[in-house]
């Protein structure tokens, strides 16, 4: 079986770059899964988990703030704009974020942008979702 | 006495500088380790976005960016010039502003007039002696400059050539190849050209979610911000470097002339002894005598 050259960068640091079989990523339009010899595709990311199996059954998660994702027949890369393994995740952090992000939607004041509200609502959910994956996968 | 005593408040003096210049000649080694690691961990974005758009400029797209499309002449030239804030860092500056003049020079030399945003005090007091016109600047960059404070300045360019009064855009920057050696560099960074090497079939096209006219332009801007910011990281780098040499330089220099001034001293305060001496013994001759 062939396998695609990954590679997740994000502004500030690489994080993965390797071989894998198989790269599930949270697209715009909805999640995509990208196996060798996909077509090529570009397209935005969401905040959410980017999921790599490699050849032998290994799995990886990162989580990714949004970018962009490009392929070409035998490689995948994955332009985050900000991007955390997902056991790096700071718990806390996300659920203080999302407590505040739903707090100033309840509020509906003009000066809240709320554009940008939800938009840290996504990613704290986005966050906590990722986290939930790799509970419920570490306990199979 | 008094020779031997001004050579002496001399050689303290010097030995002032000395500890300063040694202070920021360490100073500079550790903030250059650090601008080094940053540098090296934002290289892999700068690199992969620009592979991304090595493939871009390759693809056939129906929908054709303003920045993929070389246009057929070139009225005005845009560079944004990566300087440092601070100065005491050898030539790093002029010869980056060296390459820069002779880059205009060669396109003025065509008729071509050019703008140029600068990044860095050194490079907007520069450029503003120079009379060029400055549509925007940067300054303070600091040691750990965000993203998001390029963002504004590179947005003026990019408008400006969306609307045409610019048809090109260069970044001038340099480029950190080892503490010895900085580089000045001038990367064109619109219009994208293809990147060679890579074969890629002829005739193919992205696939692009959702449209292609707003995920170009958002995965161009995205690439010229990338460019800059990796100049600008690199630039910090390369200040470091380049002061931690200058200051090397600097305190070696003082040893230099401080050994120099140790030898005056003595030589002068033997001259006072001996005179001394020789007074003694002429005084103890005539009383003798």
């Amino acid at each position: 079986m062939s396998t695609l050259q990954v590679d997740i960068v994000s502004a500030e640091e690489q994080l993965y770059t390797g071989q894998a079989s198989l790269v599930v990523a949270p697209a715009e339009e909805g999640d995509v899964g990208i196996a060798p010899r996909h077509a090529p595709l570009l397209t935005r990311l969401r905040p959410g988990e980017v999921r790599i199996t490699q050849e032998d059954g290994e799995e990886y998660l990162y989580y990714a703030s949004g970018g962009l994702l490009e392929v070409q027949p035998s490689s995948v890369t994955v332009l985050a704009d900000t991007a955390v393994r997902a056991h790096d995740i700071d718990e806390a952090a996300a659920l203080e974020a999302k407590r505040r992000a739903e707090e100033k939607l309840q509020v509906q004041k003009d000066e809240v942008d709320y554009g940008q509200v939800q938009a840290e609502l996504a990613e704290a959910m986005a966050q906590l979702r990722t986290l939930e994956n790799l509970r419920k996968r570490a306990k199979r | 006495m008094s020779g031997a005593k001004e050579v002496k408040t001399k050689i303290k003096s010097v030995q002032n500088t000395q500890k300063i210049t040694n202070a920021m000649e360490m100073v500079a080694a550790s903030k250059m380790r650090r601008a080094q690691e940053r540098m090296e961990a934002t290289r892999p974005y700068a690199e992969k976005i620009r592979q991304a758009i090595g493939h871009l400029a390759q693809a056939n797209p129906e929908y054709r960016h303003p920045f993929l499309v070389e246009r057929e002449s070139v009225q005005r030239v845009g560079y944004i010039v990566v300087s440092s804030d601070r100065g005491l860092c050898g030539g790093l500056n002029s010869n980056l502003f060296k390459a820069a003049i002779g880059d205009l020079k060669a396109w003025q030399e065509q008729g071509v007039e050019a703008e140029v945003v600068p990044f860095g005090a050194k490079g907007i007091a520069f450029f503003e002696r120079l009379g060029v016109r400055l549509p925007a600047e940067l300054r303070d960059l600091g040691d750990r400059p965000a993203l998001e404070s390029l963002i504004g300045p590179v947005k003026v360019m990019l408008d400006a050539y969306v609307e045409g009064r610019i048809d090109r855009l260069n970044l001038v920057s340099n480029r950190f190849i080892n503490t010895m050696k900085q580089e000045p560099t001038i990367q064109k960074l619109i219009p994208v050209e293809p990147l060679g090497g890579e074969e890629l079939p002829d005739n193919w096209d992205y696939i692009y979610e959702p449209d292609a006219a707003s995920l170009l332009d958002d995965v161009l801007r995205r690439y010229v911000e990338s460019q800059v910011y990796q100049g600008v990281v690199e630039n910090i780098a390369c200040e470091m470097a380049a002061r931690m040499v200058a200051m090397k330089n600097a305190s070696d220099n003082a040893g230099q002339i401080i050994d120099d001034l140790q030898v005056t001293y003595n030589k002068a305060r033997q001259a006072a002894i001996t005179q001394e001496l020789n007074e003694i013994v002429s005084g103890a001759e005539a009383v003798s005598g």
